[in-house]
């Protein structure tokens, strides 16, 4: 920008780097390596196409999200982010579980602690645990192909159950 | 050099003769061109092929699931693409981890002989579960990235 240095894509493409130059905002100078692996896994220009399709105010976002996408593909060529996902998911799975179980044991607390109420059969308490579970379970591992699969729907179905955005969603 | 007889999706895109050594046709089949257009709009044709070339053949047919995958989350959110997923995935597991520890204080209070056997479970630490995340991700970088997002969406991390 201006009579300054080119910015990291300019260097990279060794071209003039203009004043509305779109990577100069989101990819200066001292960190090459940002735009090289970005560059490496999308294309410079698909990257511009991307960019120039949201509002300004979104591009830096878009830019670190692409980044991370691609570090992440460059470390594990095979399953980039799908990868940590599918890791995620097992974390949230195994903690569903342990909830699950943390959550029966305390029924059976109050149960045993509740002199009025009779004492469950140990069949029963079973029956409590494999409810708590079915409902609480995530499907199990490789659930990324089911993403695969139903990609359309994953980022809607998971935004239902997290509006964590609000306003933020474009 | 034989040509397929049959293009595959990457070449039908790419309106060019589809060779018999097709590095794409094996996971572009010719019935479904929604596929390679997604991977293509974001990758784009070369990146792919080469990204396919420096991998074992037997691991190709994954890495173009994961990159159609990643491709489709792009294009239906296209500032944060798969890593809103990620965010998600994380928040998940914040509070799940916080009503795992609340449940378990429950459990000291109501019986506090069982605290320390909970059910054979594994204690789950948060510092585990970061350090295992980050052994998933590229390093610092990403999680400086991570920390942008907080800047600019607030409520998102």
């Amino acid at each position: 920008m201006g009579g300054n240095s080119p910015c990291a894509s300019c260097k990279l493409l060794r071209r003039r780097c203009a004043k509305d130059c779109i990577f100069a905002p989101y990819f200066p100078s001292d960190d090459p390596h940002k735009f090289a692996i970005v560059h490496k896994v999308f294309g410079a220009s698909n990257v511009s196409k991307m960019l120039q399709e949201l509002p300004v105010q979104q591009r830096a976002d878009a830019v670190s999200s692409l980044v991370y996408e691609a570090n992440a593909r460059v470390r594990d060529p095979v399953y980039g982010c799908v990868g940590a996902i599918s890791f995620l998911q097992n974390q949230v799975s195994q903690l569903q579980m342990q909830l699950a179980v943390a959550q029966a044991e305390i029924l059976c607390i109050q149960m045993q602690q509740e002199p009025m109420v009779p004492t469950p059969q140990l069949d029963q308490l079973e029956d409590d645990k494999s409810f708590l579970l079915q409902h609480n379970l995530l499907p199990h591992h490789h659930q990324y192909l089911n993403f695969a699969n139903s990609s359309t729907n994953v980022i809607q179905d998971s935004l239902k159950r997290e509006s964590i955005f609000g306003d933020m969603v474009s | 050099m034989t040509m397929n007889p049959r293009r595959c999706a990457a070449c039908k895109y790419l309106r060019r003769k589809c060779p018999s050594d097709c590095i794409f046709s094996p996971y572009f089949p010719s019935n479904n061109p929604q596929r390679f257009a997604s991977v293509h709009r974001i990758y784009g044709a070369s990146n792919v092929a080469k990204l396919l070339q420096q991998l074992p053949v037997d691991h190709r047919a994954e890495a173009v699931e994961s990159l159609y995958f990643e491709a489709q989350c792009r294009i239906e959110d296209p500032v944060y693409g798969c890593v809103r997923l990620i965010f998600l995935l994380q928040q998940q597991i914040h509070n799940a981890e916080s009503q795992l520890a609340k449940t378990r204080a429950q459990i000291a209070v109501l019986k506090p002989e069982n605290a320390n056997h909970n059910s054979q479970v594994q204690p789950f630490e948060i510092t585990d579960q970061s350090d295992n995340f980050n052994s998933f991700l590229p390093g610092q970088d990403c999680v400086a990235d991570l920390g942008h997002f907080n800047q600019t969406s607030s409520g998102f991390l």
